[in-house]
């Protein structure tokens, strides 16, 4: 018997709970210091974050950015790859869903135009990690390394194209022209009857990262690749044993881990901005890192975390509107807590609880 | 002789998790003898021993040094009550002389060259008093192994140790240098210290220990005066039932070749050769053994012939096709289209992937096969029924496909290779030292399945370190040293002739 078994739901259920609840807590401590009081805020920010139909809008909206790139630390994660680049694939994925919209917008409805977006937005976000991929399968270049480059250079890239070639003519912004109807993903309230999200962007991406989710499930743990993947991700040796190119798992993953990330763009661009513009991604592919950590790097535990760090982003917004002492900042050093209690932290409560339901059952045994 | 023990232990229990690893240990060792503690992998030995040496703190019970309660709670207080340790795996910097390599912990100052002179004398009264002749000025990469250990010893010993711990010290060595490895426990002996030895090898603990205690699940089972014991009441103890010792097995019908090597070279990454021009052809119906110490160029023969390691050249004949390796790059994939099976050296690091489920190591290199993928999706009913079958005819414990592969105990861990590689009816089976880390029971088993495969007419490369199961199982013997094959031997072969091909002498002409 292994030492370190626990039963699922303690592994699933309660070790993310009690990392949560201790981000919590020291996030109260902080709150207390700066003079206000803990439980108000977090009424606040439960309230800014679910109360009303606007806050579940940017609740849901904020979410689906975080599922793509939770998705994509994700998947690259079971080859045992750390995809840091997922900020600078979602980010040239906008390219390639702009790409879409710009050219079809003004001629074909918006369903016609969305597969084509989905395709840009994958291809680029998947060219942008094919790179670094193709360095460290063949020349072991650290992809940790390469990645966080490429978001540098996909950053500088971005506001290259949109000043001198793609920015909209005759204006100070570096940012496209606005796309028409048909580059549009409809919101939510629109064809859901009875929903109110006020003004909140939540967008038929949300519906696409569900179905992402799905996808993932079945490319891990029920096709050939995603067993290659998994092989090679918990032994290498093992992998390359068994007839399983390196080289090929390491770039097909990060192409699949790569055109995740940059379907988050269909979010951002196509559902909320229908525009492309200079930084909008903001943090979002960093954060998938947190999400996939304390998803377990698996979707329905991803859709959670999205949906927390969501909750997270809406109720802090709201909280710095509320309280004016506690700032964006402070909603920052809250998300960074829950960031290193669910992520860094991990393991912190696991030694305790693996003793405490060892001696449970080596107890059960004896009286058994 | 009488007086006080060198070692008590009194009631050691130490748990880890769920697995009770020592269970009321009782131990008395006395004063200048050689003890040996004999059992199968995971019996507890390593626990013990890391215990007294201070690795691990005991749940309870109480450790008794020369007449003294002590608690051990590092190895500097082990090294300061005069335990010494020395590992199966050298703590040797390789770049280092040997006297460096010596003072290293024990420099006596900040400044070296005061404790350098001093120790230059300490390490040559040591030569002289147990015949422990090493070159203090040689690099440690430089020596071979046998001599590495002795650096070791020479270690433990500089540092006041009077009582030795010996953990499977013969893992690594000829059988010449394990000869010469008990002559200087002898000497220590004889000298008044006291020795422990650890290892799972019978003869080793009737060759030379006085007294041996056996171990079995955490558990001490039975102390014996050397003298007074037998191999198979050894056995017995060991395993809890009695064991055939030796393979049964028919007369050989070899019949046509199924692979053969041609002139066969390999470079490592470093661009040392490793295989030097190896020729050899394996027949159906027969099992080629290799034998050799580890490290001669056995493992890298075994991965290139499975298609894991690049030739730089030489030819390949099986199952039809002659494939030149300079010319044509094989992978593992190819080879198991071609009927060949392999069962890895290491299974942890190379057979299993030890965080999957049972079933899902059960098609590890077959999962292109059309039986359990359509290209696309995995066929898990197909996989898992294989899987329930394996566990049955293999008798693999738990019987239970779900259950984490690292989960299972290191025999059924093998097993779950060997089924699998097996069960698809290779013409041809490489075997990697098939039972090292295998409790006996097990052994016999796996033993028995070669043998049926053989009398199946398919042929067999085995590769072991266990002179013993060369000699039961293979019907020819090669010898590989330095990357060569330097001689040919049938299965009558006594030991002390492969020992002198394995070390390199060459034998008489054959």
């Amino acid at each position: 018997m292994n030492a370190g078994q626990l039963p699922r739901w303690v592994d699933f259920g309660l070790i993310p709970l009690l990392n949560l609840t201790a981000a919590f807590l020291v996030s109260g401590l902080v709150v207390l210091i700066i003079g206000e009081n803990p439980i108000e805020v977090v009424q606040v920010l439960l309230w800014g974050a679910l109360g009303f139909g606007e806050g579940v809008g940017f609740t849901l909206f904020y979410a689906t950015n975080f599922i793509f790139t939770g998705l994509a630390v994700a998947v690259a994660f079971h080859a045992g790859l750390f995809n840091i680049g997922g900020e600078g694939q979602a980010y040239i994925g906008g390219l390639g869903v702009a790409f879409a919209c710009l050219a079809l917008d003004q001629v074909v409805p918006w369903w016609v135009t969305m597969p084509f977006a989905i395709v840009g937005a994958a291809l680029a976000g998947a060219a942008w990690a094919f790179i670094p991929a193709w360095l460290q399968a063949t020349r072991g270049s650290h992809i940790v390394i390469t990645t966080i480059m490429f978001n540098f250079i996909a950053a500088s890239l971005m506001v290259y194209l949109l000043v001198n070639v793609i920015g909209e003519a005759g204006s100070m912004q570096p940012e496209t022209r606005t796309f028409e109807d048909g580059g549009r993903l409809p919101f939510l309230n629109d064809f859901i009857p009875f929903a109110d999200f006020g003004t909140a962007p939540v967008n038929l991406s949300l519906v696409l990262g569900l179905i992402a989710c799905f996808g993932v499930w079945l490319l891990i743990w029920r096709t050939r690749l995603g067993y290659e993947i998994r092989s090679f991700g918990a032994n290498p040796t093992a992998a390359v044993y068994a007839g399983i190119s390196p080289v090929r798992t390491i770039v097909v993953t990060m192409l699949i881990s790569g055109g995740l990330a940059g379907m988050m763009a269909m979010n951002e661009i196509m559902g909320s901005q229908h525009r492309l513009l200079i930084e909008f991604v903001t943090g979002y592919g960093f954060v998938g890192i947190a999400v996939a950590l304390m998803g377990r790097a698996h979707p329905i535990g991803i859709v959670l975390a999205a949906v927390l760090f969501g909750m997270l982003y809406q109720g802090g917004a709201e909280l710095s509107f509320e309280i004016p002492t506690i700032t964006r900042d402070m909603i920052v050093v809250i998300q960074g807590l829950v960031i290193l209690f669910a992520g860094a932290l991990e393991h912190m409560f696991r030694p305790a609880l693996v003793q405490f339901f060892t001696m449970r059952r080596l107890n059960a045994a004896q009286t058994g | 002789m009488n007086g006080t023990p060198a070692i008590e232990l009194r009631k050691i229990n130490k748990r880890f998790g769920p697995v009770h690893a020592n269970r009321n240990i009782d131990l008395v060792v006395k004063k200048g003898s050689i003890h040996g503690i004999i059992g199968e992998n995971g019996a507890g030995k390593s626990t013990l021993m890391s215990i007294l040496y201070g690795f691990y703190h005991a749940d309870d019970g109480d450790i008794v040094i020369n007449g003294n309660k002590v608690s051990i709670p590092d190895s500097k207080s082990a090294i300061s009550l005069g335990i010494g340790m020395v590992h199966q795996h050298f703590m040797l910097v390789d770049n280092f002389s040997v006297l460096e390599n010596v003072i290293l912990g024990a420099e006596g100052g900040a400044r070296l060259a005061g404790g350098v002179d001093k120790a230059r004398q300490e390490l040559r009264r040591l030569e002289e008093e147990y015949e422990l002749r090493v070159d203090p000025d040689a690099i440690v990469q430089d020596l071979p192994v046998g001599l590495q250990q002795r650096v070791e010893i020479l270690k433990a010993l500089f540092r006041g140790a009077d009582i030795l711990i010996l953990d499977e010290p013969t893992g690594v060595l000829t059988p010449a240098e394990a000869d010469h490895l008990f002559k200087i426990l002898e000497v220590l002996r004889d000298e008044g210290k006291t020795v422990l030895l650890i290892t799972h090898k019978l003869r080793e603990i009737m060759a030379i220990t006085d007294t041996v205690s056996v171990m079995r699940r955490g558990e001490m089972v039975a102390t014996r005066e050397t003298s007074q014991t037998s191999m198979s009441e050894l056995a017995e103890l060991m395993v809890g039932r009695s064991v055939l010792l030796r393979v049964e097995k028919e007369q050989a019908q070899p019949s046509d070749t199924v692979l053969a090597i041609e002139n066969l070279t390999v470079t490592d990454s470093r661009g040392v050769q490793v295989v030097k021009d190896v020729s050899f052809e394996v027949r159906a119906g027969e099992i080629v053994g290799i034998a050799g110490v580890s490290g001669n160029g056995q493992s890298e023969l075994l991965e290139t012939l499975a298609g894991i390691r690049r030739a730089t050249s030489g030819t390949l004949r099986i199952g039809g096709q002659v494939i030149d390796l300079a010319d044509r790059i094989i992978d593992p994939a190819e080879m198991r289209q071609l009927s060949m099976g392999h069962v890895p050296e290491d299974r942890h690091r190379m057979g299993l992937v030890t965080s999957f489920p049972e079933y899902e190591n059960a098609i590890l290199g077959y999962h292109h096969d059309p039986e359990y993928s359509n290209g696309v999706f995995l066929d898990l009913a197909a996989i898992k029924k294989t899987a329930q079958t394996e566990i049955e005819r293999y008798d693999i414990r738990p019987p239970n496909p779900l259950l984490k592969t690292a989960n299972f105990s290191g025999g059924n861990q093998q097993k779950i290779v060997l089924a699998r590689e097996i069960e698809r009816d290779p013409q041809v089976l490489l075997v990697g030292q098939p039972t090292r880390g295998v409790d006996i029971g097990a052994i016999e088993f796996i033993h028995k399945r070669l043998i049926e495969m053989r009398d199946a007419a398919k042929g067999v490369l085995l590769v072991s370190v266990e002179l013993d199961e060369i000699r039961g199982l293979s019907d020819r013997i090669l010898v590989m040293f330095d990357g060569r094959i330097v001689g040919e031997r049938g299965p009558d072969a006594s030991e002390g002739e492969l020992g002198l091909l394995m070390a390199g002498v060459e034998g008489e002409a054959s």
